[in-house]
C-alpha cells in the first residue's frame, strides 16, 4: 500500500502535467469515410482523364495524342487510363504507407490485375452483382490487417467499352458504358 | 601453465586482433580482408571502395538499396523497366514477396556470392518467373510447356528491358527482311556533340602555348592535324587546369571541360569505373589483367583512361572504334572480329556509315538534344546496351537488319563468338507466336 499510495500520486501528477487524463480520446475520421473520401477523389479524376484527355484528344477526339499501352515508345504517347491510374497509386505508394490503392477486375486484361485474396474476390463479385453498391472488409496479408474497401470501376465513356471489347486479352466482350467492369481496391493498414 | 594464465594470454590475443581488425576497418586503405566472397563480374572493379555500396554499418537492405539506385535507377528508367519496384509495394503481393521480395535489387542480385552467380548477376535459380507467372500457360497456349528457366535465356523476354521483345514491337518488326538498304547507322548521319561547342580560330604549330621543354615537333605535328588545333583548343587548353598551369599528362578530369557526355559515361562503364569521382575511395584505373576476359599479354598492364584508346594528340577515331579494342581484347569473339562480315566492311571502308565497328555496337553514336539541336553522344558506357544483349537491338541492329534476325542471332551463343560470321540457324519463335495471336 505504501508503494501503490506514491505510484498514484506520480500518475495522477504526469497525466495532469501532459493533459490527457480525463479527456474523451480525440475521434479520427472512420476507415470507411476515410477510402469513401479517397475513393471520390480516385473517380473524379480517372473519369475526368478518361474523357477530358483520351476521348478529347486521343483517336476518336482530335487526334493529338496516341493512347498506348507502351506510351513511353511514342512521341506523342499517352498512359491508358488504367496506366494513369496505376501510376497514381504507385506515386502515392512513394509518398505515403497510410494507404494504397489498385484497379482490378474479373475481366482483366493483364491477368496481374485479376482479384487475388478471398476478400478481393468476394468484393469485386459484391460489386459487379449490386450495382451502385461498395464493399468492405477486414482481411490480414503478410503480418499486417487491412481495412480493405472496394468501389465499382463504371465504364463511363465508349474509350473504356471501345479498348476493352476489342482487346485480343480481354476475357469479356460486350462491356457496354454504365457496366461495372472491375473495382477499385482501397487498403487501409489499421 | 595454469587455465587462469590461458585465459589471461588468449583475452590479450582478442583484444589486440580486435583493435587490428577495428584499426584496418576505419583507418585502412586496403580491406581486402573484409570481403565476405569474390565480388561479381559487374563490380569487382570497385570492391576496395566499400563505403560506395555500404555506406553505413548498421541499415540492412534499404541503405544498399538506395546505393544500388544510386548507380542504376537511370538506366532502369531509360530501359522501361518491366518489374520497378513500384509493381510490388501493394499489400496483395505480400505472399509472393515472402518468396521473392522484388522490392529489393539484392533479392535477386545478391553481391558476394560469385559461386552462385549466374549471367546478368542472377543469384537466384534461373526459373524464377515461376512464382509469379505460374499460370502463364494456361493464358497462352504456345508457352505451355516452356521450362520456367528459358524464359530470360531464349531471346524472348528480359526482368528488366524488353523494348525490343514486347508484343506490338514485335509485330511492327515481324516482317522486316535480314538485312535493310541501304546498309546506314542513324547516329553516323547526326554530327558530333562536340561540334556544338564554341570554336575558335584553327591554330597553327607557332600558336602552341606549351612550355619549351613540350613542343616536340612530332607533338605539334601531331596536334596541327588533329580536330583540337582546328577547333582552336591550344596546348594549355588540355594540359592545365585551374589550379595547375601545366599538366605534363592530362586526364579524363581535363577531358570533362568540353567532352563531358563521353566522360559521364565513360565513368559509368566498365573502362573508367573506378575512376568515377562518386566512388568513397580513390582507386586507380582498371588494367586488363585484373579482369577475367581474355587480353593479349602485352596488354595486362595498361591503366585505362581516356588516352588509351585515343592516343594523345592525334585522337583519331578510326583507331579508336576498332585497333584500340583489338589491342587489348583477346576473347574468341574480338578475335573474329576482322573476318567477319562486319569487320571486312570497315577495313574496306572504315569511313562508310555502313562500317560496323566494335564501337558501333559497343559504343554507339546515342542521339541527344543540345541548345535544342540533334546530336550525336559517344555513349562510352560499353556495358550500356550490352548486357543482356537485346538491349543494343534498337540502339544498333535495327539501323541495319530486320528485328527477327537480330534478336536470332543475339539469341545464338556460337555466332556471338565467331562474331556474327554466319546467319542463325536456330530461330526464336516470338514473332511468329505474336503473329499467330492476331489471327
Amino acid at each position: 500500500m505504501k508503494k501503490i499510495i506514491p505510484l498514484s500520486l506520480l500518475a495522477a501528477s504526469l497525466t495532469s502535467l501532459t493533459g490527457c487524463g480525463g479527456e474523451p480520446a480525440a475521434k479520427g475520421i472512420a476507415p470507411q469515410k476515410h477510402t469513401d473520401s479517397l475513393f471520390a477523389v480516385m473517380n473524379a479524376d480517372r473519369t475526368n482523364y478518361t474523357k477530358l484527355i483520351i476521348k478529347r484528344l486521343g483517336p476518336d477526339g482530335v487526334g493529338a495524342i496516341q493512347p498506348e499501352e507502351h506510351w513511353k515508345d511514342f512521341e506523342a504517347g499517352a498512359p491508358l487510363p488504367a496506366q494513369m491510374f496505376r501510376a497514381g497509386a504507385e506515386a502515392v505508394n512513394e509518398m505515403t504507407d497510410d494507404f494504397t490503392y489498385s484497379l482490378q477486375s474479373s475481366w482483366p486484361i493483364n491477368k496481374q490485375n485479376a482479384p487475388k485474396t478471398p476478400l478481393e474476390k468476394e468484393g469485386l463479385e459484391y460489386v459487379v452483382a449490386n450495382p451502385g453498391s461498395n464493399f468492405y472488409g477486414e482481411e490480414t496479408l503478410g503480418d499486417v490487417t487491412y481495412f480493405t474497401a472496394v468501389y465499382p470501376d463504371v465504364a463511363v465513356s465508349d474509350a473504356c467499352t471501345k479498348c476493352h471489347n476489342e482487346h485480343k486479352d480481354s476475357p469479356k466482350t460486350d462491356f457496354e458504358v454504365g457496366d461495372v467492369m472491375g473495382g477499385v481496391v482501397i487498403r487501409v493498414p489499421l | 601453465m595454469k587455465a587462469y594464465t590461458l585465459w589471461i594470454i588468449w583475452l590479450v590475443a582478442f583484444l589486440l586482433g580486435m583493435t587490428y581488425l577495428l584499426v584496418r576497418m576505419i583507418f585502412g586503405e586496403q580491406k581486402s580482408e573484409f570481403l565476405i566472397g569474390d565480388t561479381t563480374y559487374g563490380h569487382y572493379q570497385i570492391e576496395m571502395a566499400c563505403e560506395t555500396c555500404h555506406t553505413t554499418p548498421f541499415g540492412g537492405q534499404e541503405v544498399l538499396q538506395d546505393a544500388c539506385t544510386q548507380c542504376h535507377a537511370e538506366e532502369l528508367e531509360a530501359a522501361h523497366d518491366s518489374h520497378p519496384k513500384s509493381k510490388f509495394t501493394d499489400p496483395r503481393n505480400a505472399d509472393l514477396l515472402a518468396i521473392i521480395d522484388a522490392r529489393y535489387c539484392i533479392s535477386c542480385h545478391t553481391e558476394h556470392k560469385k559461386d552462385q552467380t549466374h549471367s546478368m548477376g542472377l543469384t537466384l535459380p534461373k526459373d524464377y518467373c515461376f512464382h509469379c507467372h505460374v499460370d502463364i500457360g494456361e493464358e497462352r497456349e504456345s508457352h505451355k510447356d516452356l521450362a520456367f528457366d528459358s524464359c530470360a535465356s531464349a531471346g524472348c523476354h528480359n526482368y528488366h528491358d524488353n523494348r525490343a521483345l514486347y508484343e506490338k514491337f514485335l509485330l511492327e518488326h515481324a516482317d522486316e527482311p535480314w538485312l535493310k538498304e541501304p546498309l546506314a547507322q542513324a547516329g553516323q548521319a547526326l554530327p558530333s556533340i562536340t561540334e556544338s561547342i564554341d570554336r575558335q580560330a584553327a591554330l597553327t604549330p607557332a600558336d602552341a602555348n606549351a612550355p619549351e621543354h613540350a613542343l616536340e615537333t612530332k607533338v605539334l605535328t601531331e596536334w596541327h592535324s588533329d580536330a583540337h588545333s582546328a577547333a582552336g583548343v591550344n596546348c594549355t587548353g588540355c594540359h592545365s587546369s585551374a589550379t595547375e598551369a601545366w599538366i605534363e599528362k592530362p586526364s579524363h578530369d581535363q577531358c570533362v571541360k568540353c567532352h563531358s557526355r563521353e566522360v559521364t559515361t565513360f565513368l559509368a562503364g566498365k573502362h573508367g569505373m573506378r575512376l568515377n569521382p562518386e566512388l568513397t575511395t580513390s582507386l586507380q584505373a582498371i588494367t586488363p589483367g585484373e579482369s577475367e576476359m581474355s587480353f593479349h599479354q602485352d596488354s595486362l598492364e595498361t591503366r585505362h583512361g581516356c588516352n588509351s584508346c585515343h592516343a594523345a594528340h592525334t585522337f583519331n577515331t578510326q583507331t579508336a572504334e576498332v585497333t584500340a579494342c583489338l589491342n587489348c581484347h583477346a576473347d574468341q569473339h574480338s578475335l573474329a572480329y576482322l573476318n567477319s562480315p562486319h569487320g571486312q566492311i570497315w577495313q574496306a571502308d572504315p569511313a562508310s556509315d555502313a562500317a560496323v565497328t566494335c564501337a558501333s555496337c559497343h559504343m554507339p553514336r546515342i542521339e541527344s538534344t543540345f541548345k535544342g539541336e540533334k546530336f550525336a553522344v559517344v555513349q562510352h558506357n560499353q556495358n550500356d546496351n550490352l548486357r543482356p544483349n537485346e538491349k543494343m537491338i534498337r540502339s544498333v541492329c535495327l539501323d541495319c537488319h530486320g528485328l527477327g534476325f537480330a534478336i536470332d542471332a543475339l539469341a545464338s551463343p556460337h555466332l556471338i563468338d565467331n562474331n556474327f560470321s554466319e546467319s542463325p540457324t536456330q530461330q526464336v519463335p516470338s514473332i511468329d507466336w505474336a503473329k499467330a495471336r492476331e489471327n
